[in-house]
């Protein structure tokens, strides 16, 4: 389990996140959702210690995240940021060793390329893995990135904003893989995340963050309601039930 | 490009290098070498081999930890005011300590070139603008403003032939005696062979190597300690090898990409048989007299510099 207690993060003197506490549970996908400039981000980077935060703590598994050492963590909880995505060439298989990194320090072992082999094949990418990433389209440069997270091979995923710039089917791709990692591997995946439908049809819990603070956690049916959302966006958002899922529509 | 036709290329071109000179040596009587001819071998045409080999390989190195840790493809010694920084401490050591030991020298100007780079990883973290033509450009900006200072005290104190020889790569003042302090050199390029993971993992920004649980400042000191460490040395004993660290490791990026446990090899190799190249080049062109090495990477680097940006322009868009 992740428990955050009462983290705060300052910029100058506006706090970004205000002393929030919630806890996140194992083998489940939790969704961080809310309007922009909510806070989601920077408290998914406190909580992989990206970011140092200002106030509070983050325990993962009972430990402290500033009293572990970065290498131990980083064989406990993987972070994927919008930003990692980088100009560097490499090519996918390449990628995914280095996320052998934290056991092996660069020299894999035979085991550590059954890892990326097994994560290569997972998500489907085991014809193009000799490919550079700056050949690859952006579903599957995200997913060769989600590749290198599986080969990891931590019991926390942390992802933010995954589905950024990719099409409907890309998204849909996306999702169900993290949807598998978390079925069938029984992984823990925390995402931010925007499309509020996608949080909705794919995730078990959500917090809904505003203005840095918690508005509302809970299970998705929980949240996904009227006056909550009404509450987090600032809009009045009909909800419809559509093949037992529940799908907002704000559109006008 | 294979990594046995480099091999090949440098001991050929080795070869050749020892036996051209003034001094006629031919291979043939290699066996039966007059006292003379034996000495200019060792005392001249192989201190000068070694000494462009070591030199090749680390300035190229020195380039690509350079390229990875800035993220920027056009990042050097050269661009990023490294040189610059250097011949400063030179000028400095020589102002300070007049009579000062080869070893001394190499302190001041390797604390200065230290300083140089890390002021320009400074002023790359505050710029928002991060454009890869911008970057270089206020590197060399950077650079040039520290040079104009070194100009200013050169012309008051008088110094300004000293300087002109550190300014200018030449490998024709090598001899036995002048130039060991290259090997330096060697450990430096083990080390970053030893690294070579974790600069790949630094190349692919903070946030990254911390997930990966990788101590990033560290690998960053480390790498920049390198740089400045080889500029030094090399700018002491050779002088300034312009776009060396630029252009070798950008060929070899384009056919092995980034992954520098791959690349490393590579890129260390192409840079001793590309120096070893311009150096013969520039030995036979005006023969008996001499091009030096500063003017002939200068002009053919500078020349694929060119090449490079205009493919960077093609391929983007």
């Amino acid at each position: 389990m992740i428990e955050v207690r009462n983290v705060t993060k300052q910029y100058g003197s506006k706090n970004v996140v205000e002393n929030v506490s919630v806890k996140i549970a194992k083998g489940k996908i939790t969704s961080f959702i809310g309007p922009n400039g909510a806070g989601k981000s920077t408290l998914l980077s406190m909580i992989s210690r990206l970011l140092t935060k200002d106030q509070g703590e983050v325990f993962i598994e009972g430990q402290e995240i500033g009293q572990a050492k970065s290498s131990e963590l980083a064989k406990k909880i993987s972070i994927l940021k919008q930003s990692n995505h980088i100009t560097v060439r490499l090519t996918i298989r390449e990628l995914v060793s280095f996320g052998r990194f934290p056991y092996s320090q660069g020299n894999l072992t035979k085991e550590d390329w059954k890892y990326v082999d097994e994560a290569i094949q997972y998500l489907e990418l085991t014809d193009i893995q000799h490919k550079y990433l700056d050949q690859l389209s952006g579903g599957q440069r995200q997913r060769a990135y989600i590749a290198m997270v599986v080969a990891q091979n931590t019991e926390y995923v942390l992802l933010d904003e995954p589905l950024n710039n990719l099409d409907m089917k890309h998204s849909v791709q996306i999702m169900k893989v993290l949807r598998r990692l978390v079925d069938e591997m029984g992984k823990t995946v925390v995402i931010v995340i925007h499309d509020i439908n996608f949080a909705s049809v794919y995730s078990d819990y959500i917090v809904a963050l505003k203005d840095g603070k918690v508005v509302k956690e809970g299970t998705t049916d929980e949240i996904i309601t009227r006056p909550i959302l009404k509450d987090v966006y600032d809009m009045d958002i009909h909800i419809e039930d559509i093949d037992e899922n529940k799908i907002c529509v704000y559109f006008a | 490009m294979k990594k046995r036709y480099l091999v090949v290329a440098l001991i050929l071109l080795s070869f050749v290098s020892l036996f051209i000179g003034v001094k006629d040596i031919s291979p043939l009587e290699l066996f039966n070498l007059t006292d003379d001819k034996v000495q200019v071998l060792w005392i001249s045409r192989i201190p000068r081999l070694i000494s462009i080999i070591i030199a090749g390989i680390s300035m190229s190195i020195a380039g690509l930890i350079m390229q990875q840790l800035t993220r920027n493809k056009f990042v050097s010694p050269t661009t990023a005011g490294t040189e610059d920084s250097v011949r400063f401490g030179i000028l400095v050591s020589l102002l300070v300590f007049a009579d000062a030991s080869s070893w001394v020298r190499l302190l001041v100007a390797f604390a200065f070139a230290l300083l140089g780079t890390f002021v320009f990883m400074k002023i790359l973290e505050r710029i928002k603008f991060k454009d890869s033509i911008f970057i270089p450009l206020v590197g060399l900006m950077f650079g040039n403003i520290v040079g104009s200072i070194t100009t200013f005290f050169a012309y008051k104190h008088d110094l300004m032939q000293n300087m002109s020889a550190w300014l200018h790569g030449d490998f024709s003042t090598i001899m036995k005696g002048s130039y060991e302090l290259l090997y330096i050199s060697i450990p430096l390029v083990i080390i970053a062979y030893l690294y070579a993971n974790k600069f790949t993992i630094a190349g692919m920004g903070e946030e990254f190597a911390i997930n990966l649980g990788l101590n990033y400042k560290h690998v960053v000191n480390i790498g920049l300690v390198i740089v400045a460490c080889v500029t030094s040395v090399v700018i002491l004993t050779v002088g300034t090898i312009p776009f060396l660290g630029l252009i070798i490791p950008n060929l070899v990026t384009i056919y092995l990409g980034d992954n520098l446990k791959k690349s490393l090899s590579h890129t260390a190799l192409l840079g001793a048989v590309f120096v070893l190249a311009c150096d013969i080049l520039g030995r036979l062109i005006i023969f008996p007299y001499e091009i030096s090495i500063g003017l002939m990477v200068g002009v053919i680097g500078s020349g694929m510099f060119v090449y490079l940006l205009m493919r960077r322009k093609a391929y983007e868009q």
